[in-house]
């Protein structure tokens, strides 16, 4: 049975090979990224995610009026609370993002058809922050909407409380909670996981670290430099400081960059089933 | 062109894949050949990029995968028909590839067409597809680019009779345009029949390879006698080495001809005489895959 022997490799060297087809282009960026924004919302979760989003800016508009206080019916008031449901949903779109890639096993098809798993989560992040843009403009724009709608059922005078200035303020703050989302995706790799993760960061360590100032003093003027989600909250208010950047860039590189660098490191790495 | 050299893959201390080396060549069907847990999924992802292997290397189209610029338009791939989105729709998972790989629009409808999903179908999403309309999918997704390169894992699973035929024919039409197709397969009688090349691994190793025709004539020859042990005297005395299957049937590691001849040289009766080829290859990869040992010996 002479055939069963294993034959030799290939003996050319797979460079000599005819050269690649020079018209074939690399794939441009920003095609990655419109296909990647794309794949958030064309599932059935990144749907009824996104109608979420509008309808929970709504409702909290409608809850503001509801039962605040009619003192406190300002535009302030109503685009700080839009922002709040806001900067819980986005950051699970981003976070499934990353994780249907693993969970849903999408990634099969993504890595094959581009072959650079950082182009692609670059791609991802760069669709998945600028989300906050017009995140941003309908906090404000409905916002709007339910100051006139609140100051009309108060019988007040509408309150314009906030500049254009608190525009960058909040767009920041969504795109870091954005961020954060995909951070908790990259690390995690898994739908559920990454849900629970975000949801202890955004819940469970901020009354901790709260708690943890408020009874150890040494803790208290560390707490602005290690407390993101207390920062998020604070960007929402607008008009930092330079202290507050630098407190906010310190605080970004401990929950957002070093995680994420040792997320990526395991991504590129690891085996796409 | 698809090589693979000397493609190792190691689990902790677990060795999925070992020292596996084999080409497929353009206009020809390479049929990637064995049971469940062999390896072949594994070898390809290694050569989709998917998985890094351990050692060794896999070029396409002269290339490692991930140096391809646009690989759709080159390789087209198909490793699992159930890895997509369930709440995404069948048109939907073209429209994002075709977007990607910088495609004309029609190409969608002209693919749903080519793999006769309706356009009521293509509207559903993918959890609501049946395995064969999956694989029906993932063919298509595969063939978006018009690529040279297929590769494709166990493709005919979950497709009825009909699709079977029809894939085949496909991948038969792509092959004699000088596409290079190389599909895995646990089901020997798919292979058999599409394959002109065949490579067969067992227990992560490569333990055969070489063309159908080859590997079909290696199975070697059957036949009847009323003097079995007389006959087998005789083919010893030839150097052929020969066994009794059951009374009165010897198989024998030659071509009929020269068992043909040896025979009547002996003067010795057959009774029946034939290349042991319906069952060769199911006999072969049977052996083969049960006792990799085989390949040291028979050489």
């Amino acid at each position: 049975m002479t055939t069963q022997t294993l034959r030799a490799g290939p003996p050319a060297s797979p460079q000599q090979e005819s050269a690649p087809p020079a018209h074939i282009a690399r794939i441009p960026l920003r095609r990655i990224i419109a296909v990647e924004l794309r794949k958030s919302f064309d599932t059935r979760a990144g749907l009824w995610l996104l109608a979420s989003v509008g309808l929970a800016s709504v409702l909290t508009s409608g809850a503001v009026i509801a039962w605040a206080p009619d003192d406190d019916f300002t535009y302030s008031t109503f685009t700080t609370t839009i922002a709040f449901p806001m900067s819980v949903i986005l950051p699970i779109i981003a976070a499934l993002a990353v994780t249907a890639e693993w969970t849903q096993r999408s990634g099969l098809t993504t890595f094959t058809v581009v072959p650079h798993r950082g182009r692609i989560m670059l791609g991802k992040a760069l669709a998945l922050v600028a989300v906050a843009v017009p995140a941003t403009v309908a906090a404000f724009v409905v916002g709007a909407g339910g100051n006139v709608v609140g100051a009309w059922v108060s019988g007040n005078e509408t309150v314009w409380d906030q500049s254009l200035a608190a525009v960058p303020y909040v767009g920041l703050s969504l795109a870091l909670s954005l961020a954060m989302g995909l951070v908790c995706g990259t690390v995690i790799r898994n739908s559920a996981g990454a849900i629970v993760a975000f949801f202890v960061f955004s819940f469970v360590i901020p009354p901790l670290l709260g708690l943890l100032a408020m009874t150890q003093d040494w803790f208290h003027d560390v707490q602005p430099w290690v407390d993101l989600d207390h920062q998020l909250a604070a960007l929402l208010q607008g008009s930092f400081d330079p202290e507050q950047w630098t407190q906010l860039a310190a605080a970004s590189g401990l929950w957002l960059v070093l995680p994420l660098a040792i997320g990526m490191w395991t991504l590129v790495r690891s085996e796409v089933k | 062109m698809i090589t693979v050299e000397s493609v190792t893959k190691t689990y902790a201390g677990f060795t999925a894949v070992d020292d596996v080396s084999f080409t497929a060549s353009a206009g020809r069907v390479t049929g990637f050949l064995g049971p469940n847990g062999a390896g072949k999924s594994t070898t390809l992802r290694i050569v989709t990029g998917l998985t890094p292997p351990t050692r060794g290397d896999a070029h396409v189209a002269g290339r490692r995968f991930a140096d391809l610029p646009n690989p759709g338009l080159e390789v087209g791939v198909l490793l699992d028909a159930s890895a997509q989105h369930a709440g995404r729709t069948g048109r939907e998972v073209l429209r994002l590839s075709q977007q990607m790989m910088g495609l004309p629009r029609s190409r969608v409808d002209q693919m749903l067409d080519l793999v006769s999903l309706t356009p009521t179908e293509a509207g559903r999403r993918v959890r609501d597809y049946s395995l064969g309309m999956r694989q029906r999918l993932g063919i298509a997704h595969a063939l978006l680019g018009d690529p040279g390169v297929l590769i494709l894992d166990e493709p005919a699973n979950g497709l009825d009779p009909a699709g079977i035929r029809w894939m085949r024919d496909l991948l038969r039409g792509y092959a004699d345009r000088g596409a290079t197709v190389l599909l895995s397969s646990h089901l020997l009688h798919e292979i058999e029949v599409v394959a002109d090349d065949i490579v067969v691994i067992g227990n992560g190793r490569i333990v055969a390879h070489g063309t159908k025709a080859e590997l079909l004539a290696s199975a070697g020859t059957h036949l009847r006698t009323r003097r079995p042990s007389d006959l087998r005297a005789a083919l010893d005395l030839a150097g052929l080495t020969s066994s009794i299957t059951s009374p009165g049937v010897v198989r024998v590691d030659a071509d009929p001809e020269l068992v043909g001849r040896v025979a009547a040289d002996a003067r010795i009766a057959l009774i029946e005489l034939r290349p042991a080829e319906t069952a060769g290859l199911e006999e072969m990869f049977l052996e083969l895959t049960a006792d990799t040992q085989r390949e040291g010996a028979a050489a």
